[in-house]
């Protein structure tokens, strides 16, 4: 079979997979989010936690929470870093340095998962599985939840609730990524992905050098890396070591992997909201960006690949072309961040297209939950310009989008640009980072900007290129990380807090319909032109400049 | 919009460039910051580059203030003609000891008699507390007929100004001097009080916000730019700036929302505030009165129908006879059609009747029907079904049962019945038959209703009338709902449940039991020739007191609301061109395969970034028109609307630029001096 048609076979068996598995997904999350009862497991979790799970907060209330959660993460796992050379399993690991252990804690809170770290040399095994791992769930489940509370705000009529921080985060995890998690292990597990606490053993490799093996929980870790589009490798080299990703099958189980949650939620949105159509057109908005993205992609990589100076530098010969391409164009539009191709080495168009699918503000279809509330804000932000055009104040699912509302959509909007061009700017100003970067003209430029956009999208996908493990980068990279995480999600908050507090005004046919193709069409022009204007000077000066030269 | 008020707008544009008055509009003040800037750049180092775009941004801020200045100016146009009726007058004011005294009309206070005779002005709003008289109020309504104003009931207003045409009344003051409605009218049509609607308020923050993302774009470029090896002018920086952030809805938002309420002025309704209006747009609920709204004012005979063998001819003659000499447009009815039927005897009149010793009989609230009683003793009533039956019983004579039966069918229908009767000299009365007075709907309305229920609008019919009536007439005129023997108390009640479900109500009214109501709906037109407190309550008052005219408020609301957002649209759909002008200009030198972004082939980068900010700058020019005329607006769903409008603003907005900017790039690379 060529690679063309191996290629276009397994995106076709990625697409009828998704949509096998999405709908029941899609179906099963919004139950779990609109059950009035509570498991056993989940009942002992409240009282041990002394939560009343009956009781609805008000926004302030969840942020709250929100940020109560994630403070709580950040400083444990910080200080199990420090203290990991302290602790049992150290299996020969260095440890870190305190900027570094800064920037990997709040990656992983943020759910990032940028690495200026080798993953199994920077952290034992100890850390990984009580550390990374739990951030894995919380960090998916706290995205989960606030995507839950703006949905839910849609419908409240009046009372400015919008639902309980810790009921949210306790389904999520319990009911939808724990089991989900233990599904994919064990079908990696089969593929023949890692699993074990043996000490590292030391082989000698072909070149006569000497080799350290290290083997871990890998396959557990990895199932909820990709499930709650972490994308933290187990492995410094990611989903490209043959530990973490041994065959095209786990590759495309990979990738299959980091697009359900992102993609059944849209269903979830509509069950939730009575209205399936609307759900389908934000499933619509993701699809067609995504669909560009992978073709864009793919695209880019195969003429530069069959070009006469092509080459495959930076991809596995076990993927090839067509399913590195895959995994880069997927793993950036859900902020997973995963690697199984090194995108330094893409084409300019190609790295320049997985670069612009965080530019987009990972929306297409974004990571677990935080996709979905950008898809909304993306929705409210065009509602507002073009609602009006029906001749009436704006409204969303009922909602009217006042003052208030926009506010919070438009800072919303605002927050990533700002840290991602300003970043990127006094970064490329300054001669200590500057020399930290292997590249010189247009691809240093794509380097490091790759660099803010990927932490200020919490997607944790490095270009490479850019030695990023110093103080300079490690502390600007970790606050873009953190604000570029929990700002947005405190305004998501805020505008669930306001839409809640509204009255539902029923649909008329003076009502702009928001289910049509035709809203879809109008929400990918208003994300493409939006992200467009802000991002094609820098853009031009990278990638569009290395591609036209 | 002709050639004096852009003149007389040029002087007031330049007034505006005050800082102070610019900050308010925040995309048009970082335009002022930029073209000081540019100024000072191309005094500092002199091109012709640099005086152009210095030039043009001054242009761009200036276009800005006379779009402001225009629409503002047609207002004042209107402010003049008002405040030329508010001359000093004089008022003869009744003291509490029964005398009178003269004093100048600013010395009134509220509670205050004064008497004003013909030919007087009346010299502040108040109501008529005794006395009937004709008033000419062309000096706000514009209509020059005289309108009669009476104590009592609801046409007992009377406004300042308003000139008293015959006799003579007594007005109780209801407003302070410069508190008057001219007064309210003047500050609303010169925008003196004119404060940002929320809707504005909601836009203008995304506005500020893209100002802002845009700021942040434009100065991330100059490191980058250092970087790649190539430092940018300032000078084209602010020129990309400029071009960048939403100069055009910027420039254009104030005008638009002043011309909205111009546009209601010009239909004689003054809006009290811009909220009003907006809301008007927003409106899912109309709440409209039976009677000179859905129906003409009067019924009209309709059908004559006889009972227990009587001939039609006789019934025609009796209707006709009892008819003559009742004046009121339902008996003019009743002699219209008895004189087309074919079997009606002969025509007379009632001065002849009265000359051979015929008396008639008023009809009067208790008696309930009309008549007359002919010299030879014959005596022929008409009137109210259950006073015609009971005056018949009463002379002797006997109802046949078909009368009740057919007076129920005509009421189920929708219609009155009138009853008529005839008793011959010496004779028990006998019923002859009855007559169907029928509400007659106003042509045209179904129509309409049938767009309010595509624009996605309810209308319910308030009517005293009873339930069987209201539902015939609702079903004729095509309404989606109607409130039948409403009280004031049902119509409070019908309000807040519509708002409760979340909707947005609109009505109309001029009664003093109305004006709870008014004030609860979330816009309330009340008519001119109603009460003050009506007035009062309302956010509207239509001084053509025309209650149809709700539904093109309606209309107006929503235009302003689609001309704000179809400009917006063209103002960011706008950039992309701009970028495809400006972006390999300034990167060309640096790497020379960008030219290939340059797909307009413009002539240097010089001309292209100088191009695209005149494009930016007289886009504003072309778009004031539209801004004040509002965009063309069709009724419909909004599904329609938005393909449409979308289609025209947005994909409109993405290709007009090219065209503009590569046309201007054809003159502008003439000139000498760019490179």
């Amino acid at each position: 079979m060529s690679e063309a048609a191996a290629g276009l076979l397994s995106l076709l068996t990625l697409v009828v997979a998704l949509v096998v598995v999405c709908v029941p997904l899609g179906t099963w999350i919004a139950k779990v989010f609109t059950d009035t009862r509570h498991w056993r497991v989940e009942r002992v979790l409240y009282r041990v936690a002394g939560v009343d799970p009956e009781r609805e907060q008000g926004w302030r209330a969840y942020a709250v929470s929100v940020g109560a959660v994630s403070v709580v993460g950040f400083v444990l796992l910080l200080g199990l870093i420090l203290l990991q050379t302290s602790l049992p399993l150290r299996q020969g690991s260095d440890g870190m340095g305190v900027t570094t252990a800064v920037n990997t804690a709040v990656s992983f809170v943020t759910n990032t998962n940028w690495q200026s770290y080798a993953g199994e040399a920077g952290v034992t095994p100890l850390v990984q599985t009580l550390g990374l791992t739990i951030q894995n769930f919380v960090s998916a489940a706290v995205g989960l939840a606030v995507c839950i509370a703006l949905t839910r705000a849609l419908l409240r009529d009046g009372t400015g609730r919008i639902g309980n921080f810790w009921v949210d985060l306790v389904r999520g995890t319990v009911r939808v990524l724990l089991p989900g998690a233990v599904l994919a292990a064990v079908v990696l597990l089969v593929g023949g992905v890692v699993q074990n606490l043996a000490a590292p053993s030391t082989v000698t490799g072909l070149s006569g050098a000497e080799q350290v093996i290290r083997g871990g929980l890998v396959a557990s870790q990895e199932a909820i890396k990709e499930l709650g589009t972490n994308g933290g490798g187990y492995f410094n080299a990611n989903s490209a070591h043959p530990f973490e990703n041994p065959n095209p099958f786990t590759n495309l189980f990979e990738v299959f992997l980091l697009l359900v949650v992102p993609f059944a939620l849209p269903r979830a949105f509509g069950i939730m909201v009575g209205d399936r159509r609307q759900g389908r057109a934000l499933l619509g908005f993701a699809s067609v960006l995504f669909g560009a993205g992978v073709g864009l992609t793919t695209w880019a990589e195969v003429a530069a690949a069959s070009a006469s100076t092509g080459s495959m530098e930076g991809k596995e010969q076990r993927f090839g072309v067509w399913a590195s391409a895959l995994f880069g164009a997927a793993t950036t539009s859900t902020s997973t961040g995963a690697v199984n191709s090194l995108h330094e080495s893409y084409s300019p168009l190609g790295g320049g297209v997985v670069l612009t699918n965080m530019l987009l503000g990972e929306v297409s279809p974004g990571g677990v939950g935080s996709g979905l509330y950008g898809i909304v804000v993306i929705a409210i932000l065009s509602v507002f310009v073009a609602g009006l055009m029906v001749g009436r104040t704006p409204e969303y699912l009922g909602k009217t989008i006042g003052r208030r509302e926009i506010t919070m959509a438009a800072l919303y909007s605002l927050v990533m640009p700002v840290l991602v061009l300003g970043f990127t700017g006094a970064a490329l100003s300054m001669d200590g980072p500057r020399s930290t970067m292997l590249a010189s003209g247009p691809h240093g430029l794509t380097e490091v900007l790759y660099a803010y956009a990927s932490a200020a999208n919490n997607n944790g996908s490095a270009f490479a290129g850019l030695s990023a493990d110093n103080p300079w980068f490690n502390v600007t990279l970790a606050f873009c990380m953190a604000v570029g995480r929990f700002v947005p999600m405190m305004l998501v908050l805020g505008l669930a807090g306001s839409l809640a507090a509204q009255r539902r005004r029923p649909e008329t046919a003076g009502t702009m319909p928001t289910h049509t193709p035709l809203f879809t069409g109008l929400l990918v022009g208003i994300a493409l032109v939006l992200a467009g204007l802000t991002f094609f000077p820098a853009l031009a000066l990278g990638p569009l400049a290395e591609a036209l030269s | 919009m002709n050639r004096t008020t852009i003149l007389a707008a040029l002087p007031q544009a330049v007034t505006k460039l005050d800082p102070r008055h610019l900050v308010r509009t925040p995309v048009i003040f970082v335009v002022w910051i930029g073209s000081v800037l540019t100024t000072v750049l191309a005094v500092l180092d002199p091109s012709v580059f640099g005086w152009g775009v210095a030039f043009w941004l001054w242009a761009t801020v200036l276009f800005a203030n006379a779009a402001e200045a225009i629409a503002e100016g047609r207002g004042r146009a209107q402010a003049a003609t008002l405040r030329a009726t508010r001359t000093e007058t004089l008022a003869v004011r009744l003291r509490d000891d029964g005398g009178t005294e003269t004093v100048p009309g600013t010395a009134l206070r509220i509670g205050d008699r004064v008497r004003v005779v013909a030919g007087e002005v009346i010299p502040g709003d108040g109501d008529v507390v005794e006395g009937v008289a004709t008033v000419d109020e062309s000096a706000i309504t514009g209509e020059s007929a005289p309108v009669v104003r009476e104590s009592g009931g609801d046409r007992c207003a009377v406004t300042g100004g308003t000139t008293v045409l015959s006799d003579a009344i007594i007005v109780r003051i209801t407003s302070r001097p410069g508190e008057t409605f001219i007064d309210r009218m003047i500050a609303l049509v010169e925008g003196a009080s004119r404060q940002k609607t929320p809707n504005e308020i909601a836009l203008t923050v995304l506005l500020t916000t893209l100002t802002i993302l845009f700021l942040v774009t434009v100065m991330a470029i100059q490191p980058l730019a250092s970087y790649s090896g190539g430092l940018q002018q300032v000078i084209v920086l602010v020129a990309l700036l400029v071009c960048l952030i939403p100069t055009t809805i910027g420039a254009l938002l104030s005008a638009i929302g002043i011309a909205g309420m111009d546009r209601l002025v010009q239909r004689n309704v003054l809006a009290m505030s811009g909220r009003a209006v907006e809301a008007a747009g927003d409106v899912s609920t109309l709440l409209l009165d039976k009677t000179g709204t859905i129906t003409l004012g009067n019924r009209r005979a309709s059908e004559l129908t006889p009972v227990s063998g009587a001939a039609d001819g006789e019934l025609a003659q009796a209707a006709y006879l009892s008819s003559l000499a009742d004046g009121t447009p339902e008996g003019r009815s009743i002699v219209e059609l008895a004189t087309s039927l074919e079997h009606f005897g002969g025509v007379t009149s009632a001065d002849v009747l009265a000359s051979q010793g015929a008396e008639f009989v008023e009809f009067t609230a208790q008696t309930r029907m009309s008549g007359v009683d002919l010299p030879d003793g014959t005596r022929i009533r008409k009137g109210a079904a259950s006073a015609v039956t009971a005056w018949v019983t009463q002379e002797g004579g006997e109802v046949p049962d078909e009368t009740g039966r057919l007076a129920d069918a005509i009421a189920g229908d929708g219609a009155t019945p009138l009853v008529v009767a005839l008793a011959a000299a010496g004779r028990a009365p006998r019923v002859l038959g009855l007559v169907r007075l029928k509400d007659v709907v106003k042509p045209g309305m179904s129509e309409r209703f049938e767009v309010l229920r595509r624009m996605g609008i309810r209308t319910v019919m308030i009517t005293g009338d009873n339930k069987l009536t209201a539902a015939a007439i609702a079903t004729e005129a095509g309404v989606d709902d109607f409130l039948a023997e409403a009280t004031p108390e049902d119509k409070m009640a019908l309000i807040v449940k519509e708002q409760e479900g979340g909707r947005l109500v609109a009505m109309t009214g001029d009664g003093t039991n109305d004006a709870p109501a008014l004030a609860q709906a979330d816009v309330g037109l009340a008519m001119n020739t109603g009460t003050s407190a009506a007035k009062e309550a309302g956010n509207m008052v239509d001084l053509d007191s025309d209650p149809t005219k709700l539904i093109e408020v309606v209309a107006i609301g929503k235009q302003l609301l689609i001309t704000r957002g179809a400009l917006t649209t063209f103002s960011i759909a706008n950039d992309i061109a701009k970028y495809f002008a400006i972006i390999p200009a300034m990167f060309v030198v640096l790497f020379p395969g960008l030219d290939a972004l340059n797909i307009m082939r413009l002539g240097s980068p010089q001309s292209a970034m100088l191009s695209a900010v005149i494009f930016n700058a007289l886009v504003i020019v072309a778009l004031v028109p539209l801004a004040l005329r509002g965009v063309h607006y069709r009724p419909g769903g909004a599904a329609d609307l938005l393909r449409r409008n979308l289609l025209v603003y947005g994909l409109g907005g993405v290709v007009a630029p090219f065209v503009g900017i590569k046309v201007i790039d054809l003159l502008v690379s003439q000139l000498p001096g760019l490179s």
